[in-house]
């Protein structure tokens, strides 16, 4: 019969494509000695599922292709098609090591868009905020990159300075992860009392505990040599690559939002940016340490400044009312089932509103058609502008430094694919 | 700084301006797309403008009969702390707009993203491939008539 000939004939010829690859070697050149290396998309060093093409002649690397979408949930996608509050749990996912400063981020672009500013206390909140996130997340990002390097007990460390920051989480918004907090308009809660006497205690042990991790890297000879020299970018490059937060400071350049172009109060707080210029990926390391400690500097301060008053703007048709008001008074019923419904309808117009996170610059376009929903909301992610910085970095170097260098870049792949 | 970047530009290229707009002290320049890379070498190198990173590039589909793409550059300037958008207005019979590539580097992975969600192809492009959806798929999602829960069977899917 025709059809079965066919079907045979398919299958030895699938037989031998196989037998030709797995036993037999060709070589035309016996000098050659190039390969291409496929790393990840699940592996433990890529932080979540960065693909890696990697050409290698020996140990030595000659290109790489970086390839991403492994998480792409279309996020943009899903804001146009939906309100402008209900696109705030979807910020926690961008980069789910910093959510408290995500969920700033978007509020203030939306804040922007519609023309309200929040009371001063909602302000100073929202610093306290961004900055237990950037702490949190320099903590995951100095620990990972030890352990990809080698030193699983900095991870350990990190992690645990790291849980007593989720414990004020948990106490401040009720959550530890998809922490939801910032509202337009205002805040999700309160801060409380409870949450100055833990962020105190924390403040108080965080410096020693810093300083003991950083000791145990500072001086630890294998990661010294792993990240010396690793990964370098020129200040040229990282500028022309548009290369944000951590890396662009490491490569000499003083940029950063909070003190450029200042938003919420930071214009008030005193804090240094840390520039280096070795560019190297110890030099990022050293960045993000010395970050940390310039945190923990603006959290103390916010926190002697906390003033008293409203966390809510008065912006009935804007912000969401308070639920026990909204079950006991007829006003904030009616604006509340109008601003569920039919959505805050801002201006029609386009805005640009950036914030420094933990990653470097994340900013939200907005382009608004003066409906309840974004006619289009684009995100600006650092981590996905800081790989692309990944080819150059690496191209030249050794094998072994890829994991080094990824870890010094500390991308967030849920952010990187939105 | 706003009035002096438009002075600048209208001075230097009085007939490629097509409109500027400020909204909530955001400026956005509208420009032709046939002088777009002059355009961008030109607020990159001089002196009084220095826009020199690329902070991002923002597809929009306005869904109009003309001109229904519009591609956003937004530019920052290091020296004057400041953020420009240039926009340019694409067609949809031939959605093709100049690489920046050549000024920015960093305009690489963004113009392939607005590529991969929009299907608007940067001309010059050095490796114009799909950023975040795999290379075999035929639609461009942020389109508006791509619809939010997906096409069936546009993925491809291992045969049974």
């Amino acid at each position: 019969m025709p059809a079965r000939t066919t079907e045979e004939s398919k299958k030895s010829q699938i037989l031998a494509a196989l037998e030709d690859q797995d036993t037999t070697v060709s070589m035309d050149d016996p000098l050659e000695n190039e390969m291409v290396l496929n790393m990840g998309p699940q592996h433990p060093a890529t932080h979540g599922v960065l693909r890696l093409l990697v050409r290698l002649d020996g140990e030595t690397v000659t290109g790489v292709v970086p390839e991403l979408g492994y998480l792409h949930r279309g996020y943009e996608k899903i804001a146009e098609n939906s309100g402008y509050h209900e696109f705030i749990p979807h910020t926690d996912r961008l980069d789910y090591l910093s959510p408290l400063s995500n969920n700033v981020g978007y509020v203030l672009a939306v804040e922007k868009l519609i023309g309200i500013e929040v009371p001063v206390r909602a302000q100073y909140i929202r610093v306290l905020a961004c900055e237990m996130a950037r702490v949190a997340s320099h903590l995951v990002a100095t620990g990972s990159m030890a352990m990809d390097v080698g030193a699983l007990t900095v991870l350990l460390w990190t992690f645990r300075e790291r849980e007593k920051l989720l414990d004020i989480y948990d106490v401040l918004c009720g959550a530890r992860f998809t922490t939801s907090y910032a509202r337009i308009g205002g805040l999700q809660q309160d801060w409380t009392p409870q949450c100055t006497s833990m962020l105190n205690q924390f403040l108080q042990e965080f410096k020693q505990d810093l300083e003991e991790v950083e000791k145990l890297l500072r001086t630890n000879r294998i990661f010294v040599d792993r990240c010396e020299n690793v990964g370098h970018i020129s200040r040229e490059d990282a500028i022309a690559l548009g290369l944000t937060g951590p890396i662009l400071r490491a490569a000499g350049v003083a940029r950063d939002l909070r003190r450029d172009n200042p938003y919420l109060v930071y214009s008030d707080l005193d804090f240094d940016v840390i520039t280096l210029t070795e560019s190297d990926a110890l030099a990022r390391f050293y960045v993000r340490i010395a970050e940390m400690k310039e945190s923990a500097k603006i959290l103390r301060q916010a926190l002697d400044r906390l003033p008293a008053g409203p966390i809510h703007a008065h912006e009935p048709k804007k912000v969401l009312p308070r639920k026990e008001r909204v079950y006991t008074r007829m006003e904030e019923l009616i604006h509340d089932f109008m601003l569920i419904n039919s959505g805050i309808n801002p201006p029609v117009g386009e805005i640009y509103q950036a914030i420094e996170s933990s990653k470097g610059e994340l900013g939200f376009t907005i382009v608004s058609d003066g409906t309840g929903q974004p006619w289009r909301m684009k995100i600006r992610s650092p981590s996905m502008t800081n790989l692309s910085a990944l080819p150059l970095m690496l191209t030249g170097g050794m094998i072994s430094d890829i994991v080094a260098v990824i870890g010094s870049l500390d991308p967030v792949m849920g952010e990187a694919d939105k | 700084m706003n009035q002096e970047i438009i002075d600048r530009l209208q001075a230097r290229f009085p007939s490629s301006i097509r409109a500027t707009e400020e909204f909530r002290n955001d400026l956005t320049v509208t420009v032709r797309t046939s002088d777009l890379v002059s355009i961008a070498q030109f607020l990159k190198e001089d002196p009084a403008l220095a826009f020199d990173m690329i902070i991002d590039i923002v597809g929009v589909d306005r869904f109009r009969g003309k001109e229904r793409f519009e591609v956003n550059y937004t530019l920052y300037s290091l020296s004057h702390k400041k953020y420009l958008r240039v926009k340019v207005l694409v067609d949809e019979d031939d959605p093709t707009v100049p690489t920046l590539t050549g000024v920015w580097s960093g305009a690489n992975w963004h113009e392939r993203e607005t590529y991969d969600m929009f299907g608007i192809k940067f001309a010059g492009h050095p490796d114009l491939r799909r950023l975040y959806m795999p290379e075999e798929f035929e639609y461009y999602p942020l389109r508006k008539d791509f619809p939010l829960a997906g096409i069936p069977d546009s993925l491809p899917l291992p045969r049974r």
